[in-house]
């Protein structure tokens, strides 16, 4: 999975929960929840929908390593890697 | 359910404020409650006097009473001391405002330092605090103010130009709108730190009687409105007390409440009560997350916890292992509130820290804690505990305007409280008929679903009506559907809430759609935006789905609960007066 793979499935299950919130106009360094507007819920069903979908064992405990867009887009790259 | 029972030790329960929960009951009264706190000359009692001043006049002021921990882990100490001289400004720039006595000062904040002193200010000048969600959107916090009647908000930046400035023309009552991070730009917004600074530090707190109007909480029905639970100074009398007895507080504590400022908890044992009795309080800006509570647990060296459901659980989901590598030695009572706590969580709390949750029961209309699991009482897992010293609660079934009283061990029915108390509503803001529709023969009704046991220890069952609880937050449906009609595909809504693992119950909507428009994918992802805009994350419905028709009385009633069992493969009950039914 390339890493253009990667954002794609990021933005596409952020579409999902916040369809509000178009990607292209959020400050990918800053909160995600608050950039997103979601709530600990929307996020607990962000990260569960995301580990299906790439078949990845995601720990709550590295939960505090997602806390931006580009962290969440890291976190994920890394893993996938 | 009786080999759960989680023994309490007697060198354990002759540590609690309350040693012995019977003979406390014996010897109770409301008179001697109040004398826990100091009051102010001929009879006069100020919530903000109890919390703040009162410390600083008995030599306390240098004790640290915030600590709070900001998102980027810096760490802003507020004393006693500062707290009074911070809350004396504030209720110096109200009234510089031309506030009069009883007009309404909302926040809609994080844990931010400035919440704290927002809230005590607003008391201080006799004036009444209002807390808004800040994960509600535009359209709730419309009602909220609207019905309130906010002359003021304190509120950020970001939070204002996202949820308030696209209502604030429907808002005429709203005169001033005070931003903690202002920026010049010059419009009719005021600098709260600015405005602080040029007040002074010298203010003679209102001297309000113990029946005045302290604090405005909004919460829902099934239908209509919000509806704002009105509680007075006197309130407070309440709050030290469960603090002391449920909380099992002493001023010596590091005492963390997680809850959101927004709600009820957030106040009365977020603000009034640990700072009542005196105590150091760990406060953390940031959202929930494993990793970081733990580590505040084990740094800040916290002593008594009182968070939710919802969060236990999620640390649960995470496993003991996250729990097993910090040093807790210091953590004494950890308590729980905003729905019921199920026994797998009581139990998996007992054996990772080695002391249970203690779950306790309470309402925004009842202003503080009612039933609970005392430190010093044997706990039975899945409980709610039994009724607070003072408190007499009852199982009752109503019959045509009269209450039968349901004696019987475990038998079902709602769960109605003995009135009065000093931190019981004394009005819905502007609603006399549904204040009173709560009462029968001197009786609160709770709208909650519950038994008692026979050692007295209540089980709560569900609600009576079709409000949601979601993550501890009651959702009214009424709001949720309104806010979907508004939408141009929708004909009709209804709301339920569905059993979650986490969440306790989520939103769940079906909506039936205008001619003209197709139910796909498009159309479910625009209404959830539409719903998210309109009422922010935690009451938008996390799922929508498409009926031709929802089932609905004769009299054109929605049939939610119809709905929900069908959902949750129930029996259907008593469907004598449906008309048009779901397809």
């Amino acid at each position: 999975m390339t890493n253009k793979d990667i954002e794609a499935l990021l933005r596409r299950e952020l579409f999902e929960i916040a369809p509000d919130i178009n990607p292209d106009d959020i400050d990918r360094g800053a909160d995600l929840r608050e950039e997103f507007d979601i709530d600990s819920m929307d996020f607990l069903n962000l990260v569960v929908a995301l580990a299906k979908n790439l078949e990845l064992d995601i720990p709550e405990t590295d939960y505090s390593k997602m806390s931006s867009y580009d962290d969440l887009a890291a976190y994920l790259r890394l893993r996938m890697s | 359910m009786v080999d759960d029972l989680i023994h309490k030790k007697p060198d354990q329960a002759a540590q609690a404020n309350m040693p012995d929960y019977s003979k406390e009951t014996e010897v109770f009264s409301w008179a001697k409650a109040r004398g826990l706190l100091g009051g102010l000359a001929d009879g006069k009692l100020n919530i903000a006097h109890e919390c703040v001043d009162r410390h600083v006049a008995n030599g306390a002021g240098a004790k640290v009473a915030l600590r709070i921990i900001r998102k980027n882990d810096d760490i802003t100490e507020v004393t006693y001391d500062a707290l009074f001289n911070l809350t004396n400004r504030f209720a110096n720039v109200l009234q510089s405002l031309g506030l009069a006595k009883g007009e309404r000062v909302f926040s809609l904040l994080g844990r931010t330092p400035q919440l704290y002193v927002v809230a005590l200010g607003t008391l201080k000048a006799g004036l009444v605090f209002s807390p808004l969600f800040s994960a509600f959107g535009p359209e709730p916090l419309q009602a909220r103010m609207e019905i309130g009647g906010a002359r003021v908000l304190v509120t950020t930046n970001a939070l204002y130009r996202r949820k308030v400035a696209p209502i604030r023309d429907r808002l005429p009552e709203l005169q001033h709108v005070l931003l903690i991070d202002a920026e010049d730009d010059g419009d009719a917004l005021l600098d709260f730190d600015a405005l602080l600074q040029l007040a002074s530090t010298e203010y003679n707190i209102e001297a309000t009687e113990p029946e005045d109007v302290a604090l405005l909480h909004f919460t829902s029905g099934t239908t209509g409105r919000p509806k704002g639970a009105v509680h007075v100074h006197e309130a407070i009398v309440a709050h030290c007390y469960t603090g002391r007895v449920a909380l099992d507080l002493k001023p010596d504590d590091v005492y963390w409440c997680t809850a959101d400022p927004g709600w009820v908890t957030g106040t009365s044992y977020g603000i009034i009560a640990p700072l009542a009795i005196g105590v150091t309080m760990v406060i953390d800006e940031a959202e929930f997350d494993i990793a970081r509570w733990y580590r505040i647990l084990e740094s800040e060296r916290v002593s008594v916890w009182y968070t939710a459901p919802t969060a236990i659980r999620m640390l649960m989901a995470a496993g003991a292992e996250a729990a097993k590598n910090c040093n807790l030695s210091q953590l004494r009572f950890m308590a729980s509130v905003g729905e019921p706590l199920n026994p797998e969580a009581v139990l998996w709390s007992a054996a990772t820290f080695g002391k249970p949750f203690h779950d306790n029961w309470w309402q925004t209309e009842t202003g503080g804690i009612m039933i609970a699991n005392y430190a010093s009482m044997d706990v039975k897992p899945g409980s709610m505990g039994r009724p607070l010293p003072g408190i007499v609660a009852g199982i009752v079934e109503r019959e045509n305007g009269k209450l039968h009283h349901i004696d019987k061990a475990m038998c079902v029915g709602e769960l109605a409280l003995k009135t009065p108390w000093p931190s019981m509503m004394r009005a819905y803001l502007d609603e006399e008929e549904r204040y009173n529709k709560c009462f029968s023969d001197g009786w609160y009704l709770t709208g909650d679903l519950a038994m008692r046991d026979s050692d007295g220890y209540f089980w709560f069952i569900g609600r009576s009506d079709d409000v949601i609880k979601s993550s501890g937050h009651l959702i009214g449906p009424f709001e949720v559907e309104s806010a979907l009609i508004e939408h141009e595909a929708v004909a009709e809504a209804a709301v339920i809430g569905l059993p979650d693992e986490t969440a306790g119950e989520v939103v769940k909507a079906y909506v039936a759609l205008n001619p003209g428009f197709r139910p796909d994918k498009d159309l479910q992802r625009s209404l959830r935006g539409h719903a998210r805009q309109r009422l922010g994350p935690a009451v938008a419905p996390r799922e929508i789905l498409f009926r031709e028709k929802l089932p609905k009385t004769r009299s054109g009633k929605i049939m939610r609960r119809l709905l929900k069992a069908r959902e949750m493969g129930l029996p259907e009950g008593d469907i004598s007066t449906l008309e048009t039914d779901e397809k």
